[in-house]
């Protein structure tokens, strides 16, 4: 077996700007006669690699529209890059946005299996873990309601304790830690330390440089699409701060 | 070797992810219904409701005692059901991609799932409806209306059935590509629907146009592979007796045929395009 968990060979993102817009065969016809198929090209990441080993924090740092999500999203696997490689030892817990794959007409309970399911989970796996989650997310009795009646807090706690319930062996995070309220907040955070000292891999994106600090032990800074800076957590974060003060 | 071991992965990720088709299919069919007062009662209305109003309408036209017809209400409904199933799998097959966009950009999951497990809902609600069927066929046989004589040959219904799933299948996924980069299809399909129930001999026998079986029209209305599933499950239904002479076999090998070619199809345009659906949905 590698030590390392994630390994991100060479990977360069291209986006076809204009492409995305045409959605209607007449429209599609009409540039295509008068050739004006030409797509405005747009890297939104150039050549990124780089290996996390097994129990390691990276943090991924960055200015907006640097390309960060778009990393994440090509380690999670929803993103196919353009070129190069990525590959991935274990079970992916991607938290992206919590709560994309629930149903609204569905009742809380009934969500946890289909969320579940959406991970990879079998329903005798969920049943186990069903009063973990409930009590967790705080819903006690409406867990039955459906959840077209949740408040958005609600909807981020419950899908919060799925996406951790589970042992993940890779933990994907883009600023989800500020859920709920106070309370709960410091409850998921102590859930990701916990995860931590269980040797979990993390990927967290974040501009503020004390949570870097305090989760990663490694991290880089992106820019345009590329790797500027890379190093461990502490010094890659004074380098942030000096980037965001000389801005 | 590279592609042994791919269809491995791929086998393994079906497995793996088979717990997600199962919540699928299931939510498709508790939410259909969920919150009205007659539930899961619909599934038997609906068809029931429209064989009633489509006879009322056409059996004089169409029903007259016509050897081929015998009984007009069940002519209709085994036409009826069959059509009722391959519009409505596609039709949520090919919106499956699109509607679920929000979880595709977020969470990795085999995509084929989505057209497949509306597939597989259509299909379960279809069976449920075959009992409207059934019902209906007895009430005729107890009131001495037209009976139909059932006989053995009432299996030859389950072959069209099985194929039309896959037929099914194989169109919604390509449908589901094409629905992806233009979404005209939906207003495109929704009208071939349509049209695809006057031009398929639902409400009256293929015969009855008066077109010869080798003009040019008579052979389009055959070429189109509903005409074989529709002729051969009512064939195993109403002419079970004569089964053999009423079915011509070579048109469900045709039927086969295209269902194979449909699915490779479906399939190759998938797998090829799918990648880049995110960049569009």
């Amino acid at each position: 077996m590698s030590k390392y968990a994630v390994e991100v060979d060479h990977v360069s993102m291209l986006f076809n700007m204009s492409s995305e817009k045409v959605d209607n065969i007449k429209e599609y016809f009409v540039r295509l006669l008068t050739r004006k198929l030409n797509y405005d090209e747009f890297w939104a990441l150039r050549d990124i690699s780089f290996k996390i080993e097994k129990g390691d924090r990276l943090g991924v740092m960055g200015f907006n529209g640097a390309g960060k999500s778009t990393l994440l999203k090509v380690v999670a696997g929803v993103l196919k890059p353009t070129t190069g490689k990525v590959k991935v030892r274990g079970v992916i817990a991607p938290m992206l946005e919590l709560g994309a794959g629930f149903d609204m007409n569905y009742t809380g309970k009934e969500n946890i299996f289909l969320y579940g399911a959406t991970m990879g989970y079998s329903r005798k796996f969920l049943e186990e873990k069903y009063d973990e989650i409930v009590e967790f997310s705080e819903l006690g009795k409406f867990i039955n309601t459906p959840m077209k009646n949740y408040s958005s807090g609600m909807k981020s706690r419950l899908g919060f304790a799925i996406a951790t319930a589970v042992k993940p062996d890779i933990l994907i995070l883009d600023e989800v830690l500020s859920v709920g309220d106070a309370a709960f907040r410091e409850k998921s955070e102590q859930r990701i330390l916990d995860l931590m000292e269980d040797g979990v891999t993390v990927l967290f994106v974040s501009h503020n440089t004390d949570r870097v600090k305090k989760i990663c032990n490694k991290a880089i800074i992106l820019t345009k699409g590329q790797i500027i800076a890379s190093g461990d957590a502490e010094s890659i974060c004074n380098i942030y701060t000096e980037m965001v003060n000389s801005k | 070797m590279a592609g042994k071991s791919k269809i491995k992965a791929q086998l393994g990720n079906f497995f793996k992810y088979r717990y997600l088709i199962n919540e699928l299919v299931s939510k498709n069919i508790k939410l259909q219904y969920r919150n009205s007062v007659l539930g899961m009662f619909w599934t038997f209305l609906q068809p029931l409701l429209t064989m009633i109003v489509l006879s009322v309408v056409f059996n004089n036209i169409f029903g007259r005692d016509s050897k081929d017809v015998v009984n007009y209400p069940v002519f209709l409904l085994c036409g009826r059901l069959l059509h009722e199933f391959f519009t409505s799998s596609t039709k949520t097959a090919m919106k499956s991609i699109r509607s679920r966009a929000s979880i595709i950009k977020k969470v990795y999951v085999p995509k084929y799932i989505y057209p497949l497990s509306a597939v597989f809902s259509k299909f379960i609600t279809f069976l449920i409806s075959l009992s409207v069927l059934m019902v209906v066929i007895l009430y005729f046989n107890l009131t001495d209306k037209n009976p139909i004589t059932l006989t053995g040959n009432i299996l030859w219904a389950i072959p069209p059935v099985i194929v039309l799933f896959f037929f099914s299948l194989g169109v919604g996924m390509i449908l589901a590509t094409m629905n992806v980069f233009f979404k005209d299809i939906e207003n495109i399909y929704d009208v071939f629907c349509l049209l695809l129930f006057y031009v398929t001999p639902i409400v009256y026998t293929a015969d009855r146009l008066g077109y010869a079986k080798d003009s040019l029209v008579g052979m389009l209305i055959r070429l189109n592979p509903m005409y074989g599933f529709i002729e051969m499950f009512r064939g195993a239904v109403i002419h079970g007796a004569e089964f053999y002479t009423y079915f011509d076999m070579n048109l469900f090998y045709y039927c086969c045929g295209i269902t194979a070619f449909v699915l490779i199809v479906g399939f190759t345009m998938f797998y090829r395009k799918q990648d880049k659906f995110i960049l569009h949905i």
